[in-house]
């Protein structure tokens, strides 16, 4: 019995194609923003500051999952524990400054739900908070492996199950990334 | 490689070892049967589920064309099965949009998406690539089981007070984002959303392991050019869902927004009871989009299985190659394509910019040109051929036969000027009933009168099959031929009662022609679940492992296979699936090797 891996992993394959869907998700919405806001009754906004530190800490996340990642790889599990550890924290404060974000921005008033709510806020919420939804469960995902690699009697070096998160999580980074750009360009 | 490949990736790691027989692991009652995760077992799980849920959705129809056919008369019996929704015996207005709804809902998602890409991708992909199971076993178990919730969710919304969603299966806004623009609207809409974001994750699970099962997990020699045509179909028809579930899920959140956080992405300048609502700057029309950029390839997300599955039995019936393999492939493709750019074609009344009517004028013009090409390829395969009137057989031709009338009806609809007059009248119901609808079922019904011994080992009772044909064919015309006529005479889809209209009056009796055909169609489909269910029991027993003397790999799997498929080796592929009457032979199977002197295809 030998071993080839020549071709891709199907999880990862699978992985791919969910990411695909995720895409098409967030093409859909964005584009509904794009022609909302070529019609009357589009108020422009800026996003209040927060959300430029909470893309830093989602790009550091990335660099975090990445050196664990490496960590795994080459069997280092203390460390590959410590940033896998880390990564998770950036994720839930991304999470945090994304909803201290909103509040401010409603409360500015650019009210987001509820009476006298513009869609362009609206859309905003709508958008980043199905965001916020992907990262959460890149985490419940990312504490399950973590979880897991306690919990076996035998040492489990099976790099798949990790290598799957680091790339779904380098995706959402990039997702939000895209989303902020989208949002401060086409406001 | 492929046995390379199941170690690797530990599909079913006990699998690994090369004179595996496939039964030396415990299987409880609960694994085998309930949270199973062999391929075949699900695909028993989503066409019985699929089935209970098409007698449900065929028994709404028969109550919504009971009161289409005898508007004036009452039934005491309704009152007593449905209370207040049929109150002194004549089913309610409210009650008769929720049927038509749950109707629409049940047989577009839950039946003829589910149920048959479920069925068919499940069973057929891991057999006939010849792989022991999906990539993920377990996401296709959970794939099912989120059919289940998403089912158990619609079920129950039939059972709240105020009734399950009621404004069409499209759940167009603002009628179905403000809970007091009707009963349907309430919690029943609610329920509704759940119920299908559900489904979606249900179908994409499923889809994400039916593309990376085929292109990953393909047995030694089956290159893509190898493998059947339901492969293919199957393959684009996943892609299909991959892509446009998601936007509709999007779609989906947003109304949620409108119905409960007050915003107004959907929702401007509405009255509604003599209130002037605060909500502006929204627009109905935006969901259209977002529904249709799904909807629009949802009916080939249905279509396309079929036309693997007819393909298929069509080919080993007529005992020739299937004609134009390659065009086959090609005008899927191209079908596959087109299907995400011809969504507005279901909104050109919706006072959209006439030179963007054009182009998707043309573009949904251009779909009837594979169509078209796979109609040609169909009927030459049968032309000639020594077919065997199978009853599988029988319902691929009744496929191409219902294809063609509805294709062609499709043509007028596809024309915005023309559509003006044809949109929302009973022409429309016509034609997608007859394309969509029946041509569905009809090529469901092949497969599953085909691939029943595969599955459980015996045959379903040829006489019934034969009844059940003819009767559904005949049926189906009588029900959606007179429709046409009716939409050209502008009679509105949808409505409640037609007679006090004087336009639409001298349709009554036709209406009743049309219900009772209807309900004479529905009880023949019972004759099917009955010959269904007892020859899982009773059949008469499969005993050679090929009854079909057809190609592909499922009939080198022994009659009753186990977990793993194939208990030693899996085969190794060395033709395609379509050599039949070849050099004077009645069919090569795929894995018998190219002789030297054979003549090449
Ligand atoms: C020959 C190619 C076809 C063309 C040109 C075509 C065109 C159209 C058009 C323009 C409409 C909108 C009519 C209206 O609402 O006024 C329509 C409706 C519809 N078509 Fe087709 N069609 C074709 C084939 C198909 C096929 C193959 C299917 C399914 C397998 C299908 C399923 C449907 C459905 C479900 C609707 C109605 C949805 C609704 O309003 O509830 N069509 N078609
Ligand atoms: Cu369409």
């Amino acid at each position: 019995m030998t071993v080839e891996r020549k071709k891709i992993h199907p999880y990862k394959f699978s992985l791919w194609l969910g990411l695909a869907g995720i895409i098409m998700m967030f093409a859909g919405l964005t584009s509904a923003y794009i022609v909302k806001r070529s019609q009357p009754g589009w108020e422009s906004f800026t996003l209040p500051k927060i959300f430029i530190y909470s893309t830093l800490v989602i790009l550091v996340s990335s660099v975090t999952v990445q050196v664990a990642l490496k960590a795994f790889r080459e069997r280092l599990m203390a460390k590959y524990r410590l940033f896998f550890a880390i990564t998770a924290a950036l994720g839930l404060l991304f999470i945090s400054m994304q909803i201290i974000g909103f509040y401010q921005f409603h409360a500015s008033g650019k009210r987001m739900i509820g009476l006298g709510s513009n869609p362009a806020y609206s859309f905003v919420l709508a958008i980043a908070g199905l965001h916020i939804v992907h990262i959460l469960g890149g985490l419940v995902a990312l504490s399950i492996v973590f979880f897991k690699a306690f919990g076996r009697k035998t040492r489990n070096y099976d790099v798949v199950p990790v290598e799957l998160i680091a790339t779904y999580w380098h995706f959402v980074d990039i997702l939000w990334v895209y989303l902020f750009v989208f949002f401060s360009l086409l406001h | 490689m492929s046995n390379e490949i199941a170690v690797q990736h530990g599909v079913a790691s006990h699998e690994v070892h090369e004179h595996h027989d496939g039964h030396h692991h415990h299987e409880t009652f609960i694994t085998k049967y309930v949270f199973s995760q062999d391929h075949k077992m699900i695909a028993k799980q989503f066409l019985i589920t699929g089935i209970i849920w098409a007698i449900i959705g065929g028994l709404m129809s028969v109550l919504f064309r009971i009161q289409l056919g005898y508007p004036e008369a009452t039934f005491p019996w309704l009152e007593d099965i449905f209370g207040h929704w049929a109150k002194d015996g004549k089913i309610q207005p409210e009650f008769f949009y929720a049927l038509g709804t749950m109707h629409g809902t049940i047989l577009v998602f839950f039946v003829l998406t589910a149920g048959l890409s479920g069925t068919f991708a499940n069973l057929l992909i891991p057999y006939q690539i010849g792989a022991r199971d999906m990539a993920s076993p377990f996401m296709n178990m959970l794939s099912y089981w989120f059919f289940v919730l998403a089912s158990i969710i619609l079920l129950s919304s039939l059972f709240v007070q105020t009734g399950p969603a009621s404004g069409g299966w499209t759940v167009y806004p603002p009628l179905s984002a403000l809970g007091d623009a009707s009963q349907g609207s309430k919690i029943g809409m609610d329920l509704w959303l759940v119920s299908l974001a559900m489904f979606v994750v249900s179908s994409l699970l499923g889809g994400l392991n039916y593309v990376s099962t085929i292109l990953n997990m393909r047995t030694k020699g089956m290159t893509m050019t190898r493998m059947p045509l339901t492969i293919w179909a199957l393959l684009f028809t996943a892609i299909l869902g991959l892509l446009s579930f998601p936007v509709l899920f999007s779609g989906f959140i947003l109304l949620l927004f409108d119905r409960h956080l007050g915003t107004s992405f959907y929702l401007s300048d509405i009255v509604l009871g003599g209130n002037i609502l605060p909500n502006e700057g929204g627009s109905p029309i935006l969901y259209q989009h977002l529904f249709w950029f799904l909807g629009h390839p949802e009916v080939y997300i249905i279509i396309l299985p079929t036309m693997g599955l007819v393909s298929e039995v069509m080919s080993i019936n007529a005992r020739k190659p299937i004609f134009g393999y390659m065009a086959m492939i090609a005008s899927m493709f191209a079908i596959a394509l087109l299907a995400f750019l011809v969504w507005a074609h279901h909104m050109f009344v919706t006072g959209m910019n006439p030179f963007l009517g054009s182009v998707f004028v043309l573009l949904t013009l251009l779909i009837a040109v594979p169509s078209a090409i796979k109609v040609f390829n169909w009927l030459t395969t049968l032309w000639r051929g020594n077919i065997r009137f199978t009853p599988g057989m029988l319902f691929c031709v009744g496929f191409v036969s219902m294809f063609i009338s509805g294709g062609l009806t499709g043509i007028f609809v596809g024309n915005s000027t023309l559509d003006i007059h044809l949109h929302d009248t009973y022409f429309v119901i016509a034609h997608f009933h007859i394309v969509m609808g029946v041509s569905a079922f009809m090529g469901m019904f092949a497969g599953v009168y085909h691939w029943f011994p595969k599955m459980y080992g015996r045959y379903m009772n040829n006489t019934l099959g034969y009844i059940h044909f003819w009767v559904t064919l005949i049926c189906a015309y009588v029900i959606f031929w007179p429709m046409h006529y009716e939409g050209f005479a502008g009679m509105p889809r949808r409505y409640y009662d037609y007679s006090g209209w004087e336009s639409f009056k001298h349709f009554v009796e036709l209406n009743r022609v049309i219900s009772f055909a209807a309900i004479v169609s529905f009880l023949v489909q019972l004759l099917f679940v009955f010959n269904f269910f007892y020859s899982i029991f009773k059949g008469r027993k499969v005993t050679t492992l090929n009854p079909w003397n057809a190609n592909t790999l499922e009939w080198t799997t022994p009659i009753n296979p186990g977990h793993g498929n194939w208990p030693g080796e899996i085969p190794e592929v060395h033709r395609w699936a379509y050599d039949y009457g070849k050099d004077g032979k009645d069919f090569i199977p795929q894995t018998e090797p190219v002789s030297k002197d054979e003549s090449t295809h």
